[in-house]
């Protein structure tokens, strides 16, 4: 549906305050898929979502959209491509001077297509589509930010557009009404059959909706992949710095103090981190092992989060066995959930000791 | 007491002559803001929209344009009234053959005003945040369409703010027109008030023309938060 191919975009090129935004990004998103773009500020990639609909020209580089090539389209052309291509802002961009249904209306008008009952008839069911039939004689200034939001989304939709572009969409609201624009973002992919690009620094965002991630620095993409695959086996530091916002990944304070060793020694429990995938996240991993093997296995951190509604769990546990027996327990452990870490082995004692 | 008394004598004995006088004036004065505030708004708003939109950062930005302008904007401006009225006779008497006169008097007004409303207008018009024109750009509107649809409306109170003081600024200079034959209220105060020592004539006047800014001011913010919906 968008190729981006060798896209780079140099400001004030030549000059002492020339800046390379963007250096050699290719990317490809599929009809129907929700991609989301996430980076520090300052990494490009509002630069980057604005090539999309050529609200930054490309210094090198082409754009394609639905088969079209931006850079071939005259300024008329690309105005009418352009209402194939709708677009949300982290400020809203509402005209405050109008009302929510004029609000809406307002690419119809520009178009100059659909007669006044039509744009009527079709913003009454765009207010449906978002949820705001209430709100249509109000002005944005009597709205929440998330009912701003949801006009915006409308109006973006007005023209029937293939692809759905959110800068920051979410980046002003509280995290509750940030969910259920998500919500909301996801319902009408599935409805209205939508591409949507998601540019954010907000990991939640991208866990919450994305099939794919790119992750962006310093104008470029430094990691690509299915959300799920980042997420549990994140390759860059950056890219572990921004899950580790929203997946806690770190050792509990139980061993902050504590001195962990590579190499098991008499009377060592093994300390193991266990990531837990899909359908065999919720399974009784921990008493099936227990049993299994003999061993006893204390429980020191551990939850489950959902990444696009997939389960996801991650645990560490301590295991206290003969050399032997927690090896065992090593393999079953290797069989039954995604991925298993032994972090080290240590001397603690039970909290009941102290 | 000798001052007051001739006061006195002149409001009861000449009132009728003198209310006739007044009367003509504040026609001639309205004559003169009405015409030259449309005609100012009808040049005053193109120029300022020209002047935002050459401006760095806008969709037809053009920094050896916006720089003519706004110099040539500057030295209209830098003129005095009084000197600009007298200096644009021959283009007066070019434009409405004579340069006398009420209706002579409205040219060097709005030579006057537009450079001044202009500025206004492109102030106003800078208001408005530049994500809105980025969103209207982005569901395909034209530059035309960016103008009159999204940076009049918005900035639709200032605006009006800025007709305002143009307006009260027109009601000052039409006095001063009025010492170049231009008629109105300012030519009778120079006339009867200054001249003839006639201070009832004066006072008169320039009560006449507080009212009338007090009404224009009134109506102004009326009308601009009438507009506004921020």
């Amino acid at each position: 549906m968008i190729t981006l191919q060798d896209i780079g975009k140099t400001y004030a090129p030549g000059t002492k305050q020339e800046v390379k935004a963007l250096k050699d990004i290719s990317l490809k998103i599929e009809k129907g898929e929700i991609f989301g773009v996430i980076g520090l500020s300052g990494a490009g990639k509002s630069t980057l979502i604005r090539m999309i609909n050529f609200l930054e020209i490309p210094t090198t580089g082409t754009v394609e959209v639905d088969g079209v090539i931006l850079n071939s389209l005259a300024p008329r052309e690309l105005r009418n491509m352009r209402r194939k291509i709708g677009m949300i802002f982290q400020s809203f961009n509402l005209l405050s001077s109008a009302t929510v249904a004029d609000n809406i209306a307002f690419p119809l008008r520009l178009e100059k297509k659909l007669s006044e009952s039509e744009i009527k008839e079709r913003v009454q069911y765009l207010l449906g589509l978002v949820g705001l039939e209430e709100k249509a004689n109000m002005y944005p200034a009597q709205l929440s930010g998330g009912q701003k939001q949801r006009v915006g989304i409308a109006r973006a939709l007005a023209g029937d557009p293939k692809v759905l572009l959110c800068d920051e969409a979410t980046s002003a609201l509280d995290p509750k009404t940030t969910s259920s624009i998500l919500e909301l973002l996801l319902d009408l992919r599935q409805k209205l059959n939508l591409t949507i690009v998601i540019i954010t620094h907000q990991m939640e965002v991208i866990k919450e909706c994305c099939d794919r991630v790119a992750v962006i620095d310093g104008g470029v993409i430094t990691e690509m992949g299915r959300t799920i695959d980042v997420f549990t086996n994140p390759q860059k530091e950056l890219t572990r710095r921004l899950v580790s916002a929203v997946i806690h990944q770190e050792l509990p304070e139980l061993l902050a103090h504590t001195e962990i060793v590579k190499e098991y020694h008499e009377g060592a429990k093994a300390v193991i981190e266990l990531l837990f995938l899909g359908p065999k996240a919720d399974a009784p991993v921990i008493v099936d092992v227990a049993k299994e093997c003999q061993v006893s296995i204390s429980l020191l951190s551990g939850n489950i989060d959902h990444i696009q509604k997939e389960p996801f769990g991650h645990m560490i546990v301590e295991v206290a066995g003969s050399k032997e027996e927690i090896k065992k327990a090593i393999v079953e452990f290797e069989r039954r959930v995604h991925k298993v870490e032994v972090l080290g082995y240590d001397e603690r004692k039970q909290l009941s000791e102290f | 007491m000798s001052e007051s008394s001739f006061l006195n004598f002149d409001f009861f004995n000449n009132f009728s002559r003198m209310s006739g006088l007044l009367w003509d004036g504040t026609l001639e004065t309205l004559y003169m803001v009405f015409f030259a505030s449309a005609v100012s708004i009808i040049f005053g708003v193109p120029l300022g929209v020209i002047l935002l939109v050459t401006s760095k950062g806008y969709f037809w930005e053009s920094p050896n344009f916006y720089r003519i302008l706004g110099t040539i904007v500057n030295a209209l401006r830098s003129v005095p009234f009084i000197i600009l009225m007298v200096a644009i006779i021959p283009f007066t008497k070019f434009l409405v053959g004579s340069s006398i006169g009420t209706t002579a008097a409205i040219v060097p007004l709005t030579v006057g005003t537009i450079p001044f409303l202009g500025r206004l207008v492109e102030t106003s018009l800078r208001t408005v945040p530049t994500g809105l024109i980025e969103a209207a750009t982005s569901m395909g509107a034209s530059p035309w369409q960016i103008v009159r649809r999204v940076l009049i409306p918005e900035a639709m109170p200032e605006l009006i703010q800025n007709f305002t003081i143009t307006v009260i600024l027109l009601i000052g200079y039409s006095a001063m027109a009025g010492t170049i034959g231009g008629g109105g209220l300012g030519d009778l105060a120079i006339r009867y008030g200054y001249m003839r020592f006639r201070a009832d004539m004066m006072i008169s006047t320039v009560i006449i023309l507080i009212v009338m800014v007090q009404v224009v001011q009134f109506i102004g913010d009326l009308l601009s938060r009438h507009f506004d919906h921020r």
